[in-house]
Parts: C-alpha cells; structure tokens; sequence
C-alpha cells in the first residue's frame, strides 16, 4: 500500500525511478538536481535497485549513454539541470526524432552568466523544441506521480518518445514535505514492463540513426512532429489511469477559481502553488480573479488552453526566463499565437518574474493582477515587463 | 500555519534540526515543509533553514518572511544577525544561551517573548560534542509544541540509528531546562 | 543512407528512420566512384592480409590460393590498402577513360 511519509522530493522522485525499475542510469551530477542522481546511485551501490549506473564524464555523455541504452531496450532515467541540460543540447534532439522513450527530470535552473544555481526556467526554455514531451510539476506529490507517468507515457508503443519532468530546483528539489510514496506492486500495477518497437539486437540487426538526405529529413521531422501531436491522447489516458488507480487526477491544464474571472493567471510550476494563495487573498477582497495553470507544456494543449482560458478578459502570464531580444517571453509567445486573431481572445501580457531564485510572492501577484488590469484599458508599449526589478 | 526560522552555522545541524521537525509533523498527519536556505553550503558560516507546520494543505512556495518561532542554535549568532528580524507580534525566539533574561534583553535588544536554555553545556555533557542541532528541539518543543515529542523521537530514532539515544536524552534535558518568558 | 532509392511520405517512413534491413550496404556498388585500382604484384606479396583489414569497404576477400584480392564492384580506390601494406605489393594504377 501506497505510504505517507514526510521526504525531500529529490529523494521521492528517485524512489519514483527506483519503484519503475529504471535499468540504465548514466548521470552527471549538477546542482539542484543532485541529490536524485546521488540516491539512485545509492540504490545501485546497495543493491536494493538492479540497474547500471554510469558515472560519466560529462552530461553530453550522460545523454549519448541514454541514447545507446534505449536504443539496446533497456529502461533509461537521467536527471540534468541549467548548465548541465545545456551541455546536453546536442544529443537531446536525436533521440526524440529517433523515438527513444528516455526519461529525464529536469532541475530547473537559472543559466550562466551571471552563475547561478538558483531556480526559474531558462535552462528548459533554451530546451523547448527538442521534442521530447515536458510536464512541469507544481509539488513534491506531483514530482512523484509525474515521474512515474512519464515512464508510463514515454514507453507506449504509440507514443515512443522521451520525455522530461520538469521540477522547480530548490524550491521543489530542496524541500522536505508529505508525499504519498506508491508501493512497489501498485507502480508494477500502472506501468508494464519496457517492450521497445525496435531496439538494437544481433540477432536483428537494424541501423538507428542514419543520414537523412534532402528527400528523407523534412519527412521524419514530420512524423516526430505528428507523433506528438498524437501522443496528447495517451499521455490524458494514461493520468485519467493513474486517477482511477490512485485518485490523484492530473490533467494538461488546471484553473484555480476561475469561475466567472475577468483576469487570470497564468502559471507553469511551483509558483502555481502561491498564485492560488493570491487569487485566494485576492478573491476575498472581491476581485474577480483565477488561475490557469499549464502542466503538459510539449505537445501544447491548446484545446485545453483555450477552453480553460478563453473567457478570460485578460491573461497575465508569468514568464520565469527573460529572452533578450524577443518580442514577448516564451510562455506569452505562445498563448498570443494560440489566441490570434480568435474572437473575443483575451487581452495577453507576459511577466518576467522570479529570475535566478528571485522569490514570486503573492503581494507580486497582486501587483501582476494590478498591472495585467491596467495594460488591458491601455495597450502597452511593451508586450513583457520584467516584475520586481530595481532601478537604482 | 506556524513559520519557523532557525539560525545556525554551516555543519551545526540546522537544516537536519528542520527536517526532523517536518517529518514528526507528517508522521503526525499534519502538513509540513522543511527547506535550508537555497544555495552552497558553507561550513562554519551563518546559515538559516525553515519550517512550515500546518493542519491544512500548504500552498506556499515563498521563502519565510515572517516567522511565528525562530530558534537559534548558535550562542554567538544574536550579536551577528538580527534573529528577530520580521518575527510576528506574538512571536518566539529561542536562544542557546548561558545568559539570563535580563541580559539577553539588554545584550541583544530583544524585546519580544523567550526562550532561554544553555544548550551549549548540555551538548558537552551529554553528546561530548559542541552541536547544538537536537538539544535545541527540546528547546523548542518546550516554548511551543509545534509536535508531539513521541513523533519527534520516533523520527530521531530513524534519523540517527544507534546515536539516537544520546540525541534525545540531550533533547528531554533542554526541555526540563528551558526557560520560556512571558 | 536512409531510403536513397524509396522516396517515402512522412506517414510511410520508416518508424524512427530506422533502417530495417540489415547489411543493405550491399546494394550500393561504389565501384564507379574510383579513380585508381589497387594492382597486387604477388611476388612481393606475404598474404598478411592488411589490406583485407584496413579496407574501409569490405572489398577484399581472400582467394584460394591465399592472396587478397578487391572487388572491383565496391572498391573505391582510396589506396589505404597500398599505404598499409608492409611490403609495397599493392601499386595504385590510374584507371583508363
């Protein structure tokens, strides 16, 4: 039976990959995303997991290991963060276009320069169109449950994809609370064992990876691309399963009070957690305010977005990476191309907040909200304002 | 929602001084968080760590900024930091100190309620070690109650194996000793 | 290469862009590309077999009488067997028209 038990949630997600009976680990570690890969390695020392673990020199290698052990059919976790997922880049491609269904926890962490190990999303955002499914978890539980699923979803024979759980690093990793840890028959129970569509065998030899010339390469990009689009089915099947097992339901996107608000929030992650402590502070004063909050980031729910969302008069988006440059912050991007020219489309501006561990507070939300109000009446110059920063 | 914040040094114990506390809570069926302050860990410098303790789910991400208790591990921190700093109206700091009440009032400036125990000379004579961490929850458990000392025990017992004994025998001494102040 | 010959939609491509038949190489007769052929002066020859190793293609075999000798459909005339062999007994000769 499933136990409550008061743990830090790097060590609940790699209980998480333990209980799936990861068989390859090739890590490096990287702060905030130590203390996972120190566990596992632990388990591996002491028997009580039966896996490889490959202290490699490098998270490039730590990729490429992943890589060449998914391909074998082996169950393959790994954990990165910041700098580490950035070194990462270059392999982090191949194996989604080669539907390798790795899963990786992501630590996010602010990117160099200048250095900082503290939390926001940059490191992922750099990350966006590798093509592997990403999830972002707004709690220890979820960080759990998440990891579990990803194995669950990345392994479908339909979807074949890898896969990446974003966690809040520090503010998620570092952080001792009540998790309901699942037993070990119960996670035998949600997720099967790893059967691959294809892996690498002698006695069937097939090449993986091989060159895409002019007439192939547009053609495979295109089924990575149709495939997760595809995989949203499965991945919505596979937490209403998890529901049903464990009565924690999941869905791609989450509204918080929304009923009848004019403005809303729009979050990804544990902020999410504050904001609803600010809507609630916020509602009581009478305003009419809620929250959306994006769990499945890659395939996109738009449907969802836009039923959850779309009766909003205006959207606040809190963007947790500032890109030089851009025209608005990755996560407002999206939502104003999702919302194009859509009648009665909310009004959509993008807060750049809680930067390199800078703390979200709810007295910030309010300003947001304050903010987010005002711009609607009249329209900015700007379409993202960086929140909290200091002039002088 | 009780906040508590500790105030120790790098190596002294206090994030495990967190941890214990959060799990005691959750084993106790209440919602709890436990989390150092983020960032490199630095032996021998001032470092602080934090609790939440609460019957309702916690839906809060943001550092603590005003703390209903703040323990302080170290002797020499108050004159160092600003230990009361943001602490509620109504709220608790709890010294490791040979000092009285007095004094500490007119040494530190400390104006708000105490809790005074001389966790240093308990730590010597019952651990032989100058580490301040589980003495200093006796301390606590005395001012406030913020869990059940059963709990706290059965999560040392975990915790610390064959040295738990001596923990706790260091732990119920600081509680008999503590002094709370009006 | 991933289907050089089959000009597939992206809805028939291969699952991953994997290639599925195994030792396909095969089918691509690289001969044409050659501008020198290796020639084996047998007399220096020691039947070591270092060009047969060192071939980046596969292209020698050994015959019965125990000399190493290129198929002509696959070798592409790199020389490599020529600068490996420990007694000068491959000569790169030019090929005509």
């Amino acid at each position: 039976m499933a136990k409550r038990v008061g743990i830090e949630v790097s060590i609940a997600i790699a209980e998480a990959a333990k209980l799936a009976r990861s068989e390859v680990i090739p890590a490096y570690p990287i702060t905030p995303q130590t203390h996972i890969v120190e566990h596992l390695s632990e388990f591996v020392a002491s028997g009580e997991l039966d896996a490889e673990f490959i202290p490699v020199e490098s998270e490039h290698a730590a990729m490429s290991c992943c890589c060449g052990s998914s391909a074998a059919g082996a169950r393959t976790f790994t954990s990165s963060s910041s700098q580490g997922l950035s070194l990462m880049s270059e392999i982090l491609y191949i194996p989604s276009t080669m539907r390798l269904p790795i899963v990786m926890v992501v630590a996010n962490r602010a990117l160099s320069a200048p250095i900082s190990i503290w939390n926001d999303h940059q490191d992922i955002m750099v990350q966006r169109d590798i093509g592997w499914i990403q999830t972002f978890a707004e709690n220890g539980q979820e960080a759990f449950d998440l990891t579990l699923h990803a194995f669950r979803v990345a392994e479908d024979r339909r979807v074949s994809l890898p896969m990446i759980v974003n966690i809040d690093g520090f503010t998620l990793s570092h952080v001792i609370e009540p998790i309901e840890i699942l037993s070990q028959e119960e996670v035998d129970g949600y997720l099967p064992p790893f059967k691959p569509r294809y892996k690498l065998d002698p006695k069937k030899p097939i090449t993986m990876g091989p060159v895409g010339i002019p007439e192939v390469y547009t053609e495979a990009k295109m089924a990575h691309s149709e495939a997760i689009k595809a995989s949203k089915r499965v991945i919505i099947k596979a937490w209403q399963e998890f529901a049903d097992m464990f009565g924690r339901q999941y869905n791609p996107v989450e509204t918080y009070r929304c009923e009848d608000a004019d403005v809303m929030l729009v979050t990804m992650g544990s902020i999410s957690e504050t904001a609803m402590t600010a809507v609630d502070k916020m509602r009581e004063a009478g305003q009419q305010v809620g929250l959306v909050r994006i769990r499945l980031w890659r395939p996109f729910p738009s449907q969802e977005f836009r039923r959850a969302a779309g009766k909003a008069k205006v959207l606040a988006v809190i963007d947790r990476c500032l890109p030089p440059g851009a025209v608005c912050g990755p996560v407002g991007a999206e939502l104003r191309s999702l919302f194009y020219k859509v009648p009665g489309s909310p009004k959509i501006f993008s807060f750049v907040a809680g930067l390199g561990g800078r703390d979200v507070t709810v007295e910030r939300f309010e300003e947001i909200v304050d903010k987010a109000r005002a711009y609607a009446k009249k329209r900015p110059r700007e379409l993202f304002e960086v929140i909290g920063v200091r002039e002088k | 929602m009780k906040e508590v914040r500790l105030h120790g040094r790098g190596g002294q114990g206090g994030v495990t001084s967190a941890e214990l506390v959060a799990i005691a809570a959750i084993d106790e069926g209440k919602y709890a968080q436990a989390f150092p302050s983020f960032g490199p860990e630095r032996r021998g410098a001032p470092v602080a760590a934090f609790i939440r303790v609460s019957d309702k789910v916690i839906r809060t991400r943001e550092k603590v900024y005003h703390p209903d208790i703040v323990v302080v591990l170290d002797h020499s921190l108050p004159s160092l930091v600003n230990v009361a700093e943001g602490l509620k109206e109504d709220g608790i700091v709890i010294l490791n100190t040979a000092l009285s009440e007095d004094e500490v009032r007119k040494e530190f400036g400390l104006t708000c309620r105490l809790a005074l125990v001389d966790a240093n000379t308990i730590a010597a004579e019952v651990l032989g070690l100058p580490i301040t961490n589980t003495t200093m929850l006796g301390a606590l458990l005395k001012a406030t109650g913020i869990v059940s000392k059963d709990a706290l025990e059965e999560a040392m017992d975990r915790r610390f194996g064959r040295i738990a004994e001596k923990n706790k025998t260091a732990m119920h001494r600081a509680f008999d000793e503590t002094v709370v102040t009006g | 290469m991933a289907n050089t010959d089959a000009i597939v939609g992206w809805k028939t491509i291969t699952f991953g862009c994997h290639v599925m038949e195994p030792g396909n190489s095969v089918n691509f007769r690289t001969g044409d590309w050659r501008s020198q052929r290796p020639v084996l002066d047998k007399e220096k020859c020691i039947k070591c077999g270092m060009c047969w190793i060192f071939c980046p293609d596969m292209a020698y075999t050994q015959t019965e009488e125990g000399y190493f000798e290129a198929d002509m459909e696959y070798c592409k005339g790199c020389g490599i067997c020529a600068h490996e062999c420990p007694k000068d007994a491959i000569e790169m000769v030019t090929e005509e028209g």
